[in-house]
Parts: structure tokens; C-alpha cells; sequence
């Protein structure tokens, strides 16, 4: 399906968070998710689900002020 | 103190904008911050560098919501920062308009309810308005961070007396003065008023030599904590002469 991953479309055979952050090759312990505007706590990536079109965000830190 | 935290210094350093990591981690070593502030982007390349120096400068760490236009984003985006960092420390800004970069302080308040009812210690950058401080503090924040002039202007304190009567007016509440500053004498004065601490970032990455600067502010800030605690004279409209006047001699 294809989905938006951090503003850029994105074609996934993913089906969760969890499966997509593996796939996509981030560091699963350094970086924050959301779906759709809300956030997903580390724990919870495995049982949430992707739809079609799914907003995700993957945060990690950087410089800020 | 801050959330009941003693921090060793009173200066609190933004970490952006430094010509490289190297110069950042000596820029944190020379200014003496207790409190270095970090943002939350899209993962990138190199950040594996970064999270070093923030875990070899050994300060705490202010995540921010920088950018954040509503409510909502800001209080995702502290969700994320409690998260990744490990702290429920958040500075919440929820900037209002893009120009000025000033707070919207109807959603800072709104933003600032939500997440203190959920157990962060909120850091919300305002203006110095009176009543949304008030409105900031039922909403459970601790702590005050009014704006020295607009983020990255160099300006410094652009409302002076409004600041001044700022720190009389919440005389217990920790106060900082975040953004705006752009030469240590400002946060100097920031501290001579009485301000708990001084929150900057493009005064010392953007300076030519940024450890240097980094170091003159720390100085600065130590300084003009020295100075309050140990009581300004008040001024005077008139010349008063220093030298006793008793047993001059008469030569005229």
C-alpha cells in the first residue's frame, strides 16, 4: 500500500508501524512515531495498524533552540 | 530552582546553527549551561553524532516544540520528546505568527493545560503579559520563559520596563528570559533585574568564534546573578560625591 512517510509517499509491504519503521532501516530506538497527528509510543508500534494513505512521522533529535 | 532542580548554571544554551558538532560540544563546555535545548526533526543522516555530545555534555535536556503552530502539533510533539529524550522537560512554544515568530498565547495556554495535567513540567515561552503568565501558572506551569525580543533578532530586552515589571509582579516564580538576547551585556542585565536565567542560541552559534562567545555569556550570566544577590545601589538623579568631604584641605 502506499502510504506518506515523513512527507514523501512511500510504497510499503508493511502492515504496522512496527514492520514499516524495520523496513524502512531506522534505528527503532532512536527515533519518536506518529500516525496520522497522533503519537505512538514505542510499545504500541506493533499493534498499529497501516491503512492506505496513512500520515507518518518519524522523529529523531536534532538542533534545536 | 526549576521544577525543584538546582541547576549549576543559569545559563541555558540552544544547540542549532553551529558551523559543526565539534564547535558545539566546546561551545557547551565553555558556556557553563545547566540546560541545553534540542528540537525533534525527520530522521536524517548523522544523528548518531549528535546524540553523543548531547550525552557527553552532561546538562540537562529542554526539548522544544519549535514550529509548532497549534496546540495539537505542540502536544504531539512534546508526547514524542518525553519519549525520545527521557524527560517530561518541555519548552512549549506555540508560535502565533511566522514574521515574528511571537507566541500565540490562547494555544500556548491550551497546550500548556493538556500536557501539565499529564505530569510534564512545562517551559512555555510567552510575552510578557501579565495575564497570560497568570493563565500559565493555574495551568500548572512553574516556570515563566517571556521573550526578550523575537527569536534570532539580537535585540535583546526590547521591553525592559514590561520585564521589570514582569519579575515584580511573580516574585516566586522562576522566570527566564529566552530569545532575543544577542550580546552577553543583555543577558547580563536580563540577570542584574533579577530573571532566574537567560535561554539562548544564535547570539553565541552565529558569533565568529562561538566557544568564545560561548564562554563570555556564561561569564555574563554568572555575573549578573552575582550582582542582584548581592543588591544594586539605587540610582540617583544627582551627582553624590564619593570621597569624604571632611578634612579636605583648603588650597583656594
Amino acid at each position: 500500500m502506499q502510504i506518506d512517510l515523513n512527507g514523501t509517499p512511500v510504497v510499503t509491504r508493511a502492515t504496522t508501524l512496527a514492520a514499516l519503521i524495520t523496513e524502512q532501516g531506522f534505528d527503532a530506538a532512536s527515533v519518536a512515531t506518529a500516525l496520522d497527528g497522533q503519537f505512538v509510543p514505542r510499545q504500541a508500534r506493533a499493534a498499529t495498524s497501516l491503512h492506505p494513505g496513512a500520515r507518518i512521522e518519524v522523529l529523531a533529535p536534532m538542533q534545536g533552540g | 530552582m526549576f521544577y525543584g532542580i538546582d541547576l549549576p548554571g543559569r545559563l541555558m544554551l540552544g544547540t542549532a546553527q553551529y558551523p559543526s558538532p565539534a564547535i558545539l560540544r566546546d561551545a557547551i563546555a565553555a558556556s557553563g549551561a545547566g540546560v541545553i535545548t534540542v528540537s525533534l526533526r525527520r530522521e536524517g543522516q548523522g544523528g548518531g553524532a549528535f546524540r553523543q555530545i548531547l550525552r557527553d555534555s552532561g546538562c540537562r535536556i529542554l526539548p522544544n516544540t519549535a514550529g509548532c503552530h497549534t496546540a495539537r502539533e505542540a502536544i504531539t510533539t512534546a508526547h514524542m520528546a518525553r519519549e525520545l529524550f527521557g524527560t517530561d522537560w518541555i519548552k512549549l512554544e506555540v508560535i502565533g505568527h511566522a514574521d515574528t515568530l511571537q507566541p500565540d498565547p490562547f494555544a500556548l495556554v491550551e497546550a500548556a493545560r493538556v500536557l501539565c495535567a499529564e505530569g510534564f513540567r512545562v517551559f512555555p515561552y510567552t510575552t510578557e503579559d501579565l495575564i497570560v503568565g497568570e493563565r500559565l501558572l493555574e495551568a500548572g506551569c512553574r516556570v515563566l520563559m517571556p521573550w526578550g525580543a523575537p527569536i534570532g533578532s539580537g535585540q535583546g530586552l526590547r521591553h525592559v520596563e514590561a520585564l521589570r515589571t514582569m519579575r515584580a509582579h511573580f516574585p516566586e516564580v522562576p522566570l527566564v528570559i529566552d530569545a532575543g538576547i544577542g550580546a552577553p551585556s543583555q543577558a547580563m542585565a536580563a540577570m542584574e533585574m533579577g530573571f532566574d536565567a537567560v535561554l539562548l542560541n544564535t547570539a553565541v552559534a552565529r558569533a565568529l568564534d562561538p566557544v568564545e562567545m560561548a564562554r563570555a555569556f556564561g561569564q555574563a550570566v554568572s555575573a549578573g546573578r552575582l550582582a542582584y544577590r548581592a543588591g544594586l545601589m539605587p540610582r540617583r538623579d544627582m551627582a553624590v560625591a564619593s570621597t569624604p568631604v571632611f578634612g579636605q584641605a583648603v588650597l583656594a
